[in-house]
């Protein structure tokens, strides 16, 4: 990086560091932080997406539909993360190339299973053997998504299932009697009025998922923690230009920073929005804000 | 929902649909294990490993690529089709034959020794790290030690430096450059124990015929001395390589 880091042993203190912390590794450290925050970014939506998905599901009228809804929560929030994590990833991996296999590869004649390995054939491969490693890492990324947000959507799910019945009966009442059809019911008068009960519940969940995050090396993708644990451990000069004892204690000091300023940032932001959510609701918070105004 | 995943399938399946090349090979390693592979201060994978991986690719004419991936799925994410072969410090195991393949090796059957901080420690009783899955954990799990596991090398020297283990037991190759750094506070104690075969590549049980080619690769490095060259090169002039007939000798 810089033109004096040719020779690190000669370095004082100050420029030791300078170059120690712009290595390709720490840069590497540096771009996983970036990977963390945007994994977040996807999967919240998409895991809230879930999880609306599968609470409408679970409430529906339609039986099998309702199952669907109620296994799918069951199942994935009794299943530990970590089960989940390695069972159910290499499972949706196997499956889209035995998807592939099948379209491009009809006239293939040896079993797919052969003992313990899976085997389809090269065009099948996902991605391709031959594709470079940005697009193999940025594929591991988005089953990645997809997985937290399947986990992250059942225990989503379960919140604003309970959001949802949570409502004051009354109100789907009055709206029935209104005249609203089911629909209109449910889009105008229920959703609306759910989030301020279903609020406190997802914003624990995104504090877990927050924290979840070192669960992504499970995946092959380099995360925060990762990087830390291997820059921190113990470094011979034989291997590297910058020797230093076992400096994780730093690192992770580090990340419990990093961590603990994400977390009081989410804090607050979750405590604005429930601010605007009570806003007229006739809970006791939205008692408070309508008492505050009128004196 | 109903409309977005077939979509989402299909783009899948028809996602980067180029004629197929059989010949880039994935390279599964750990990337944490110097000096058999390690990340280098440029944030790519290095070592011994690297050296002799990508000298055999050469031998085979293969082009290779190298992935990282944690120790505990190594085998799992090979046998899904991930990545083609493990290179990282793997000894040859019955056990783990059973789940995969392995070439001959390519590094002779290893020394394990154990390190302490302090000198006189009975190993045979003593609290005892290694890492998890690997053969020095089944070794110690036989003697009449403690076994205490970790999920990477760095944490067992860790667990022996704070006190929580009496001893460590690793590859020796492993240890050497830790003991010589530590200034005095790291010490063997008690016999080196040759464990396993030999480190091998591993492979899927069906890819029999890229096995073959890395088995001719290995054979040929070992008949011209370049293997032995590079075990002077990473693991010191006195350690073991091979003789004339493939077998091994010590020293050199």
């Amino acid at each position: 990086m810089f033109s004096y880091c040719a020779d690190p042993d000669t370095l004082d203190t100050m420029r030791w560091f300078a170059c120690y912390l712009t290595t390709g590794v720490h840069k590497s450290f540096y771009l996983a932080f970036f990977k963390v925050l945007l994994l977040l970014a996807i999967t919240a939506p998409v895991a809230l997406g879930f999880g609306f998905a599968g609470a409408m599901a679970a409430r529906s009228h339609l039986p099998p539909l309702r199952w669907l809804g109620k296994v799918y929560i069951a199942v994935v929030r009794g299943v530990p993360d970590i089960a989940f994590f390695l069972f159910f990833v290499i499972a949706l991996d196997q499956a889209v190339e035995y998807l592939r296999h099948r379209m491009l590869c009809p006239d293939w004649e040896q079993p797919i299973r052969q003992g313990a390995d899976f085997v389809v054939c090269q065009a099948a491969k996902m991605p391709l053997g031959t594709a470079p490693q940005f697009v193999h890492e940025t594929y591991g990324f988005f089953i990645a998504v997809f997985t937290f947000a399947i986990v992250f959507g059942a225990f989503a799910a379960n919140v604003l299932y309970g959001g949802m019945r949570a409502v004051p009966r009354a109100q789907l009442e009055t709206a029935a009697a209104y005249g609203m059809s089911q629909r209109q019911t449910f889009w105008r008068i229920l959703v609306p009025q759910m989030w301020v009960y279903a609020l406190p519940g997802l914003s624990n969940l995104w504090m877990v998922l927050i924290k979840a995050t070192p669960l992504l090396f499970l995946l092959g993708i380099e995360d925060i923690v990762y990087w830390a644990r291997e820059l921190g451990g113990t470094k011979t000069s034989r291997f590297t230009s910058y020797p230093h004892g076992d400096w994780r204690v730093w690192y992770f000091l580090f990340l419990l920073v990093f961590y603990l300023a994400f977390t009081r940032v989410s804090e607050i932001a979750l405590e604005r929005l429930m601010l605007r959510l009570t806003h007229g609701q006739a809970t006791s918070g939205g008692e408070v804000q309508r008492k505050a105004a009128a004196s | 929902m109903k409309k977005i995943i077939p979509g989402a399938v299909a783009l899948a399946l028809t996602a980067g649909m180029a004629p197929a090349q059989d010949n880039t090979i994935r390279m599964g390693t750990e990337g944490a294990y110097p000096p058999y592979n390690f990340i280098n201060d440029a944030g790519e994978v290095d070592g011994f490993e690297r050296q002799v991986g990508d000298e055999l690719c050469k031998r085979a004419e293969l082009t290779c690529e190298w992935v990282k991936n944690d120790w505990d799925s190594i085998i799992p994410n090979l046998v899904s089709g991930n990545y083609d072969t493990i290179m990282a410090g793997m000894s040859i195991t019955a056990e783990r034959e059973e789940v995969i393949d392995f070439t001959q090796n390519y590094y002779p059957p290893t020394a394990s020794a154990y390190v302490s901080t302090a000198e006189g420690v009975d190993v045979m009783s003593a609290i005892v790290a290694a890492q998890t899955a690997t053969i020095q954990a089944g070794h110690v799990a036989e003697t009449g030690a403690t076994l205490v596991e970790f999920a990477t090398p760095e944490e067992t020297v860790a667990a022996v430096r704070n006190g929580e283990a009496d001893a460590v037991f690793a590859d020796l190759d492993y240890l050497v450059p830790l003991v010589e750094e530590s200034g005095g506070e790291l010490v063997f104690v008690g016999d080196k124990v040759p464990l396993g075969d030999g480190i091998g590549m591993g492979l899927r049980e069906s890819d029999t015929e890229l096995r073959d080619k890395f088995d001719a690769a290995i054979s040929s490095m070992k008949e011209d001395g370049t293997l032995n060259d590079m075990l002077r090169k990473w693991f010191g002039e006195d350690t073991q390589v091979y003789g004339e007939d493939g077998g091994t000798g010590s020293g050199s």
